[in-house]
């Protein structure tokens, strides 16, 4: 039987507390957009290293005498993220290859969905420097002035926004 | 005292420790619930407010526990990683990702935590954020010029409204335990059968609410590390406790001529000051400055016998006193402060012919040194003003 989330309070304590063990430990925060980037500039200086070579977007992380932008500390820390999820499904028995969609929402739209919300963060996350978590959660805990911008514009446009997009979660059977 | 990287964690072993926190840090989002799409957009619809109470407590959890650590003088706040401000990209881009939360259901660290435990649309969102940092990079050239306007450098959220540290940690917790409770009101309005908050118990929350209240008090008259400590060492009754060996001006003159090797003359006034006369040899560390990790190789070696030069000998003793809680040893100050020094070696008060044998060889020893720190100043001046290293920055972001 799958369990229940745990409480929401102690959970937000525990992320809090990993994330002052990285700041202490590390000096820096938590992050997750950044290893999406390095793979994205891997595969193309990989696949077409001329057109990263010619591209002023790719060029500061490519070229001879630079380290693979895998061989990066979010590289690495997305890589415990995806083992430490895997193992936390494992335990709570949340493993299963499923696609999660509104009611209203076929499967294929829902891919579609996914992949248009996919490419917005990660152009988004571009301009802010950092997602969620690098930018706004990790900003926040170190009182950056761009970690507070990012989560307000993040927030503040999901709640705009929502009411528009409201066919693709709500509806079917009530409170679902 | 953290941070360990770069001093203490190598870059290589720092990979390590990236690893084992992602598997923290993911494992936790997973247990939180935030691999479920629904839950995860619930925040908007009144649903689920999981994301918020998650979120904020981890906000507030960290923000608490850096200013606590930095207080006490175990973090050293000045040297973490503070993400730098655009502000208008950052505007920008928080808009873009918002619209992106609300379609794709996921930010990009909860669809890596859902696609590992098997959630096809989350590797779809994996796929998508791919797609959206290729698309950035070719469209780069036209909004290079938008993406670097801006630039505020790594300021601080309560320099920019204008606020205390304090005033600011106490605002975000207050406004952390207004929003707990005004969300678990509506996700009861608007989802009377499924709200999760139906499982809280009323009354450990209003408990928790308080604590939490008391904690944002705490924040709000706690000091930083620097004054803690500046105010300590500025204390009468500290000095008092503390003596600090003294130094006079002609035995200080008499150690700079003889070149002795194992004396670092610590000048702790005004860099104006300092420029516009100082002793040879001397290195110009403002109080304020004693602090930086980057003078450490100066200060440390105990054999070497710090004496700190100050615009008066109180001074001097503030900053000795502030090197021995820095955990430097055998400091000594210069007696009379640096204008003492001046009067009695550097420009002498013509004076009547001296009495005495032991007055005139004093006389005699302090045209000497006059003559001889002269050319050693000169010399200094040719050579150049050494500075220190700089310390290795952590990088950090995404």
């Amino acid at each position: 039987m799958t369990r229940n989330p745990m409480n929401p309070y102690l959970a937000g304590f525990l992320l809090g507390m990993v994330l002052l063990a990285t700041i202490f430990v590390t000096g820096r925060g938590l992050g997750a957009s950044g290893a999406v980037k390095s793979v994205a500039v891997t595969a193309v200086a990989t696949l077409a290293p001329a057109h990263a070579a010619a591209s002023p977007f790719y060029r500061p992380y490519v070229g001879p005498g630079k380290d693979s932008p895998l061989l990066s500390w979010l590289v690495f820390e997305v890589a415990g993220v995806l083992i430490g999820a895997f193992v936390s499904g494992l335990v709570s028995d949340r493993l299963a290859l499923v696609t999660e969609a509104g009611p209203r929402v076929s499967r294929g739209l829902r891919w579609a969905l996914a992949i248009v919300g996919g490419a917005l963060f990660g152009v988004g996350a571009q301009f802010a420097r950092g997602c969620t978590s690098g930018a706004a959660l990790s900003g926040m805990a170190v009182l950056s002035t761009a970690g507070f911008v990012t989560m307000l514009a993040i927030f503040g446009t999901g709640y705009a926004f929502a009411w528009f997009a409201r066919g693709l979660w709500l509806g079917g059977k009530a409170g679902s | 005292m953290g941070p360990f990287v770069p001093n203490l964690i190598s870059d290589q072993l720092n990979l390590v420790v990236a690893l084992l926190l992602g598997l923290a840090f993911g494992f936790v989002l997973e247990q939180a619930g935030f691999s479920s799409s629904r839950r995860l957009v619930g925040v908007f619809y009144g649903t689920d407010f999981t994301v918020l109470r998650v979120f904020f407590t981890a906000a507030v959890t960290a923000m608490s526990g850096v200013l606590l650590l930095g207080s006490a003088g175990l973090l050293d706040t000045e040297a973490i990683f503070v993400n730098p401000t655009w502000l208008w990209p950052a505007v920008v881009g928080g808009i873009v990702m918002g619209i992106g939360f609300v379609i794709g259901g996921y930010c990009p660290g909860t669809s890596v935590c859902a696609a590992a435990i098997g959630k096809v649309d989350a590797m779809f969102f994996v796929a998508g954020g791919l797609l959206g940092v290729l698309g950035f990079a070719e469209a780069y050239p036209f909004v290079k010029h938008f993406n670097d306007s801006s630039a505020l450098g790594p300021v601080k959220v309560f320099d920019s409204l204008g606020i205390s540290q304090g005033a600011f940690a106490f605002l975000l917790v207050a406004a952390a335990v207004a929003a707990f409770a005004a969300t678990t009101w509506i996700e009861k309005r608007v989802a009377p059968a499924s709200a999760p908050s139906l499982r809280f118990a009323r009354g450990r929350h209003v408990v928790a609410g308080a604590a939490l209240i008391a904690l944002g008090g705490v924040l709000l008259v706690l000091p930083d590390y620097k004054s803690r400590l500046l105010a300590r060492v500025s204390g009468g009754a500290y000095a008092g406790a503390h003596p600090v060996p003294v130094m006079t001006a002609d035995e200080l003159a008499f150690r700079i001529v003889d070149h002795e090797p194992n004396i670092r003359i610590v000048d702790v006034r005004s860099p104006a000051a300092f420029a516009a006369r100082a002793l040879p040899g001397a290195t110009n560390v403002p109080t304020r400055s004693l602090f930086g990790k980057e003078w450490s190789p100066l200060l440390a070696p105990r054999h070497v016998r710090k004496i700190v030069v100050g615009d008066t000998e109180a001074e001097a003793r503030k900053a000795g006193l502030l090197l021995e809680e820095l955990g430097y040893e055998n400091v000594t100050i210069l007696e009379g402060g640096f204008p003492n020094f001046e009067s009695t070696i550097l420009t002498p008060a013509a004076s009547a012919a001296p009495v005495g044998r032991w007055a005139a060889d004093v006389l005699r020893f302090r045209e000497d040194a006059r003559a001889e720190i002269g050319r050693l100043t000169d010399a200094a001046r040719h050579s150049g003003a050494k500075k220190p290293k700089a310390e290795k920055k952590i990088q950090g972001g995404c």
